[in-house]
Parts: C-alpha cells; structure tokens; sequence
C-alpha cells in the first residue's frame, strides 16, 4: 500500500493525528500520547493496515520533551510507518506500553526506561536492564551528566 | 542392620539457581536467573549489561566515519556486515552513487562473513550439546575466511573493511583465487558437518522438539535471521529489502516450518549452502573500475530521518539516525538482532529442563556484545 494510500485510512480513524513524510523515507504519523495504545492497537489488528511486526523502539530526547519512535512493517502486506509519541513532561514523562501488543516491546520498553527514564504504564517488569538498580540518572538523556566522564566530548 | 528411609511426604519448592555470567553455554557475560521445580524451568530472566558500553551515547559524540569503527564492536563475528549498515544509511542520505565493484565485493565481503559465522556457531552448537569434534572443524573452515579476511582487509576479527563512499582498500590481487580455493574446499567439507552431526541419533534427541516457536510468536518477538526463519517467517532483509548486490543475485530462503531446535539448526546448514551459491554467482563477475568515491573529510548528513537494515548471520540489524545536519548524529539507535531473539527465550525455555535451554540457547546464536550495545 503506497504512503498516500495509508495515510487516507489510518486519517480516517482519528483527526488528532498529524501525518508527515518530510525528512524521512517513510510515512510518519505524530500522535498525542493518550491516544496512543488504541492507534498502535488498531495499526496492528486492522485488517487494512495489518502492523505485526514491531522492528524498531527508540527512545528520543527531543529536547524539551523526551518520545518514543516505533517503526512498524507488516509481514504480509510490506508496507512500513513509522508512529511519534511525545511524553507530556520532561521530569515524569509516562507513556502506555505497547507490550500486550508486540511482545518484543517488553524488553525495548525496559531499554527506554534504563536510559530515558520513561515509565510505562501497565508494563509488566519496568525496571533497568542493562544499568545497576542504583544508577542515579538516565544517561541516554542530553542533560545528563556525567560525573565519572566516561564518555569524553 | 540398615533401615532404608522412604520419602513420602516431599514437597516441590521452586528455587532460583544463577546460569552465567561464566557459563561456557552462555558465550559471553549473559547471567540467567532461572526459576525451576526440580528440573523443569518455570522462569528465565536474563540480567544484562556486564559489557555494555553505551555505543549509542558514544555515537552521538563521533563523526560518522568513527561510528563505522564502533559497529564491529557489537556482533564482532557479523563484523563486516555491521559496518555496511552504517555505511549504507550514510551514503543513502548524502545520495552517493556507490560503483558496482563496490556493491558486488561488499556482498561477497557479506557472505564469507556469513559462512565464518556460521562455521564458528556450528562448532559451539555442537561443543554446548556434547560433541567436541565439531568445533575443531568449524574452526578449521572458519581459518581459511580469517587468512582470506587477514590478506584483504588487514584483520582477522574486526573488518572496518567498509567506509562511507566504498571500501577502505581495492582487494587483494590473491582474493578471487583464494575465494575460489575456499569455495572448493568448503563444498567438499559440508558434507562432513551433516554426516558428524546432523543425523546423529543423540543430537537429534537433544533437539528435536526442544524451544518450539511459533510463527504468530516469532513475529511478535521480533525474531528475525535464522530464528524467524525456522519458524516459517519469512523475514530475510535480502529478499524483502536488498541492498548492495542481492538483487543481482538467486538464492532461496530457506525456510522451515516446525519451529524446533533442529529446525533452526537446519536453516542455518542451508544458509551456507546458499551464501556459497551467492558467492559462486558474483566472483566471477566483479565489475572493474572505483572502489571507492570521494566523500568530504567531515561528513555531515542534512537534517531528517534514515534508516537501514541489513541481514547480519544473527538476522535484522537496523540503523536508525536523526540527524539536525551537524557533523554527529542527534540520535543513532542499533535494533540489534541478538536483543529481539533474546527476549523470546524465556517463552520458549519455560517447561523444558536445563539441558534443553543449553540447546535452544546455542541455536539462538546470541552474541552478548550485539545485545549490550
């Protein structure tokens, strides 16, 4: 399904979202945070859109706010888009989990947590994964300082 | 006189018990914190991070160039195949006009790093199951690649054989003669893994059967390579989204249905196969001309999105930049193969015993520095 094609349905499931291919080679949709678990769900069961298959959860430090990119493909139809979310604040940033839909969201959304400190809501084991439970910070944050400088600029 | 005590009244009690983090079946510091009754597993939770070094931070601080660098630090035996995918997302956004000398040696590059790969998993496969000669072998095959690697690129393990714009140095004038040399060797000792291994009777008790994934289960997880592959999921990057020379290429997918421990062996066996075939079709027909194009000292990227997935040996490595056009990326996210694969072996380890999670570990194929990036 072509780009244009796909972004005339999912448009027409909801008006919040904001649709947008500049700067990218694929369809991007930005979508506010509380719509965000039923877009993604039915992104996936639709029988039109057809997104099984979650390729690609990063974490991103917009600056001012901190959001998750999803990349979504689906394995019978082929076609890619990719979903922006952006928490509402900087210092408690919470967003729902996608894990009861995709599986492997479970352990990215546990990566998101240990190095941007967002919180998942109805996640199943949200804590750090690679970091030790005492780690003060989340490092992959841009204000985050390094105190040991490890990591030279 | 001896009076035998019986045990009646015994109670099960589940108890945690530490597999790793230097466990030979883990290859690498993997902890696993295994919950089990008896011998059966009830739970798996994998603890991370004992070598992580935080590449995507260090990323965000290196050109572009330097980043290629990094990449043969995290799946160190898919080495050359990383290094591509950050190149190809680079030239992909500078829009360079890569020559076909470069795309065609690339994949060849590509594939003995898959044949080695392999080679190395199949000799461990066999160690982590009980069968110590196989990794003899695997290593035996896998010294030719090295030797051809070493003469080309100058390394035996960590490549950084490709640069954004082509490749770091035109081949060896030995290379063709040498490829050709290994591909006759190879054909002749394939054979040999499938009469010492593939149909023994203990092996096959061993795995047959054993770590079944389902389809539905795999895409949900993120599976990808070999793994998705054995479970009937089409998902090799190759064919759904070639890059470099793969569309000039024939090869089969090869695909099983059952899911099983032996099925993801079986797949990967083929896969040489077919790497084999890949390399046959291409050695012949390296174009002459470049085998690399200009780029600027400091390379900056416009400002936006790219991403780039490769096929590694382990399956789908994805590149994701945001770039704001300086001489760094503002983001750059590795969606590693080994992470995805990982998180589906506490689905698929629960019920069996322990010697069962050792076999389905080693046809997961994890290599720990890919999922602590």
């Amino acid at each position: 399904m072509t780009n244009q094609e796909l972004q005339q349905i999912i448009g027409s499931w909801q008006p919040e979202l904001e649709f947008t291919e500049e700067e990218s080679q694929f369809l991007n949709i930005q979508v506010p945070a509380k719509h965000l678990h039923n877009l993604m769900a039915r992104l996936k069961s639709d029988p039109e859109t057809q997104f099984d298959y979650l390729f690609c959860l990063s974490g991103v430090d917009w600056g001012e706010k901190l959001g998750i990119v999803y990349h979504l493909e689906s394995t019978t139809k082929r076609h890619i888009v990719v979903v922006k979310v952006t928490a509402e604040e900087r210092e408690t940033p919470v967003l729902d989990s996608v894990y009861d839909i995709w599986a492997t969201a479970e352990f990215h959304e546990r990566e998101v947590f240990d190095f941007f400190g967002i919180k998942f809501i109805n996640h199943p084991n949200l804590k750090r994964l690679f970091l030790t439970e005492d780690w003060i910070g989340y490092p992959l944050r841009k204000d985050y300082e390094d105190e040991t400088n490890m990591i030279l600029y | 006189m001896e009076t035998e005590v019986v045990h009646t009244n015994f109670k099960s009690e589940e108890y945690f018990i530490n597999m790793g983090p230097q466990h030979p079946a883990t290859h690498g510091v993997l902890r696993l914190l295994l919950t089990i009754d008896g011998e059966i597993i009830k739970k798996v939770e994998p603890d991370l991070g004992y070598i992580h070094r935080s590449i995507e931070k260090m990323c965000e601080r290196d050109s572009y160039q330097q980043i290629v660098h990094l990449t043969d630090r995290m799946d160190y035996l898919s080495a050359n195949i990383n290094n591509e995918a950050v190149c190809l997302a680079v030239e992909n956004a500078l829009q360079l006009e890569i020559p076909e000398r470069v795309k065609v040696i690339r994949t060849i590059i590509g594939e003995l790093t898959r044949i080695s790969s392999h080679c190395l998993w199949w000799g461990v496969m066999g160690m982590d199951v009980g069968a110590l000669t196989t990794y003899f072998y695997g290593f035996r095959d896998r010294e030719m690649i090295n030797d051809i690697m070493e003469e080309t690129c100058g390394a035996r393990l960590t490549m950084n054989y490709n640069v954004p714009g082509g490749l770091m140095l035109d081949i060896h004038p030995n290379f063709v003669k040498r490829v050709k040399d290994f591909i006759a060797h190879f054909k002749t000792k394939l054979p040999e893994y499938d009469r010492l291994l593939t149909g023994n009777v203990i092996f096959k008790k061993r795995t047959v059967g054993v770590g079944v994934l389902s389809k539905e289960d795999a895409i949900s997880f993120g599976a990808s390579g070999p793994v998705g592959r054995a479970s009937g999921y089409s998902c090799d990057v190759r064919k759904h989204h070639p890059y470099s020379a793969y569309d000039k290429v024939t090869f089969n997918e090869s695909l099983k249905t059952e899911g099983d421990t032996y099925a993801r062996y079986l797949v990967r066996i083929q896969e040489m196969w077919e790497s084999l075939s890949i390399i046959e079709q291409l050695i012949d027909i390296i174009p002459e001309g470049e085998h690399r194009v200009k780029t600027n000292a400091v390379i900056k990227l416009p400002k936006g999105e790219y991403f780039q997935k490769v096929e590694t040996a382990r399956g789908e490595l994805g590149v994701y930049i945001i770039s704001t056009g300086t001489k760094s990326p503002y983001r750059l996210k590795f969606r590693s193969p080994g992470f995805s694969n990982l998180s589906l072996l506490n689905h698929i380890a629960v019920g069996g015993k322990i010697g069962d999670l050792v076999a389905t570990m080693a046809t997961l194929d994890l290599v720990i520095p890919d999922i602590d990036r």
